[in-house]
């Protein structure tokens, strides 16, 4: 008589003990990032919407932080995972002041070291649900990158996330040009912002556009969220 | 006042007939041939200063730090054998981060020094581990506003306005108490800390020395770091100066 009545599965992966510990479906999204680089340095785009499903539910969620003293990360897909993406980084920062050598980890670096995690949580199946953008000036090098859920990374001078690289980046490759100042630049993107806020349905009204510049490293200015009322 | 052990001293877990453990003051001994570690609570935060001697010319200016940030808003000055003093930073760092992690909040600086305390008091309840061979300056900024706490290899740790540890430490104390420190600002602390160092630096016994000092104040945005290199500058000219000033007499 066989007495092993018990249903534990020989492959870990497929019991169910093990799915609880998988992300199988994000709950709060963000959705697009939009970025591109201008003569100066960076700019990004998101929208402040956290949509629980097909319900815009969180219209205050900032999706863009800066990281150290170089970089700016903006995130769609689940808002949890990029807050967890932030307390990462926080302690990555950290140790990297505590050196207090005068070095400081730059965008290539950051950007690097998400491809990792994102990569490595992958291959464990239990990925962040996430598609970052990571931009940023050091030492007056420009740097604009993308990593998503499966560890697809790539640089290139303006990235997108979600629905912004169907609707913003063939407006970007149309209209986009070394040496963009800083005024064209934004009303590039807020082409784009507004083309996404019509056809996108998880898309809101209220924006966070933020400014990384070469020539001051250290200040990120955040343009202060704009506002319309488009009907 | 040195006592021989005969036969008490020999391993950290034996106690003399009275009341010693000679393990302890031995490794206190460590601390006291290391160069001059002082620091001082100022108005508006601390200032840690160490006196680094230079064993040989062909070590680099700015190498071999004695003082390292455990947070953003501590910092550890070391004294003593210089790898013990590693592992007490590195697990001093890993407790203020996990304290992070769990509470959402930086470490408030009386719980990092208990925590670091009982870590070196933990070396000498064993045979098989020997107690710390260094003495630590723990300074920092946090709600309660700036704090300085001194923990030594037995693993006491007190809290103080003014600490010294190191070769120097009778001669630095006694500056220290010189001071009024309720009325200096971290500034001028920097400026005083310097003399002090310069002062006690013994130029018979010890050749050449390099100056390192940290702080945590208001002005550093409550962040444990190197004191600028422009203020340090200053320092050491003020410190060199007022030594002249005293040898002239």
């Amino acid at each position: 008589m066989n007495f092993m009545a018990s249903t534990q599965p020989e492959n870990r992966l497929l019991g169910p003990q093990s799915d609880s510990q998988r992300t199988l479906y994000p709950y709060v999204t963000g959705t697009s990032v939009v970025a591109l680089k201008y003569k100066d340095g960076i700019l990004m785009a998101a929208d402040m919407g956290g949509s629980y499903g097909s319900t815009l539910r969180y219209k205050s969620v900032e999706r863009m932080k800066p990281i150290g003293k170089h970089s700016l990360l903006g995130a769609s897909g689940e808002i949890s995972d990029f807050q967890e993406i932030l307390r990462y980084l926080d302690e990555l920062i950290l140790y990297d002041n505590m050196w207090d050598d005068g070095n400081s980890l730059g965008p290539k670096e950051v950007h690097n070291y998400l491809t990792r995690v994102m990569y490595n949580r992958r291959n464990k199946f239990n990925p962040l649900w996430n598609s970052l953008v990571l931009g940023g000036v050091k030492n007056g090098q420009k740097y604009l990158g993308m990593v998503n859920m499966i560890g697809v990374n790539f640089e290139d001078n303006h990235v997108a996330t979600g629905f912004g690289n169907h609707l913003a980046r063939p407006i970007l490759r149309q209209e986009w040009h070394e040496n963009l100042s800083f005024e064209d630049g934004v009303r590039l993107l807020e082409k784009c912002m507004r083309v996404l806020l019509y056809r996108d349905r998880s898309a809101v009204n209220k924006l966070q556009v933020d400014v990384f510049l070469k020539m001051a490293p250290n200040q990120i200015y955040s343009l202060a969220k704009l506002l319309w009322s488009l009907t | 006042m040195s006592s021989i052990g005969t036969g008490y001293d020999l391993s950290v877990t034996t106690f003399s007939p009275d009341g010693r453990v000679f393990q302890i003051e031995y490794a206190a001994k460590a601390v006291d041939n290391s160069g001059t570690v002082i620091g001082i609570k100022c108005k508006d935060g601390i200032v840690m200063g160490v006196e680094k001697l230079i064993t040989s010319k062909m070590m680099l200016p700015g190498s071999n730090r004695r003082i390292h940030s455990v947070h953003r808003h501590s910092g550890m000055a070391v004294a003593g054998l210089a790898a013990d003093g590693r592992q007490i930073v590195a697990r001093a760092k890993s407790e203020a981060t996990n304290y992070e992690s769990v509470y959402g909040e930086a470490i408030p600086i009386k719980e990092l020094a208990q925590r670091v305390a009982s870590y070196v008091h933990l070396c000498t309840l064993y045979w098989w581990l020997r107690p710390f061979g260094c003495g630590v300056i723990l300074g920092g900024y946090d709600r309660d506003g700036p704090q300085l706490y001194m923990v030594e290899p037995s693993g006491i740790s007190y809290r103080y306005f003014g600490a010294a540890i190191g070769k120097g430490k009778q001669a630095a104390k006694t500056e220290i108490e010189k001071l009024k420190l309720s009325e200096l600002t971290c500034r001028e602390g920097v400026i005083e800390v310097a003399k002090i160092i310069y002062k006690v630096h013994d130029e018979a016994k010890d050749k050449a020395f390099e100056l390192e000092m940290s702080w945590v104040c208001d002005e550093s945005k409550q962040q444990h770091q190197k004191v600028p290199d422009d203020l340090l500058e200053e320092a050491k000219v003020a410190a060199r100066a007022a030594l002249e000033e005293m040898d002239a007499d």
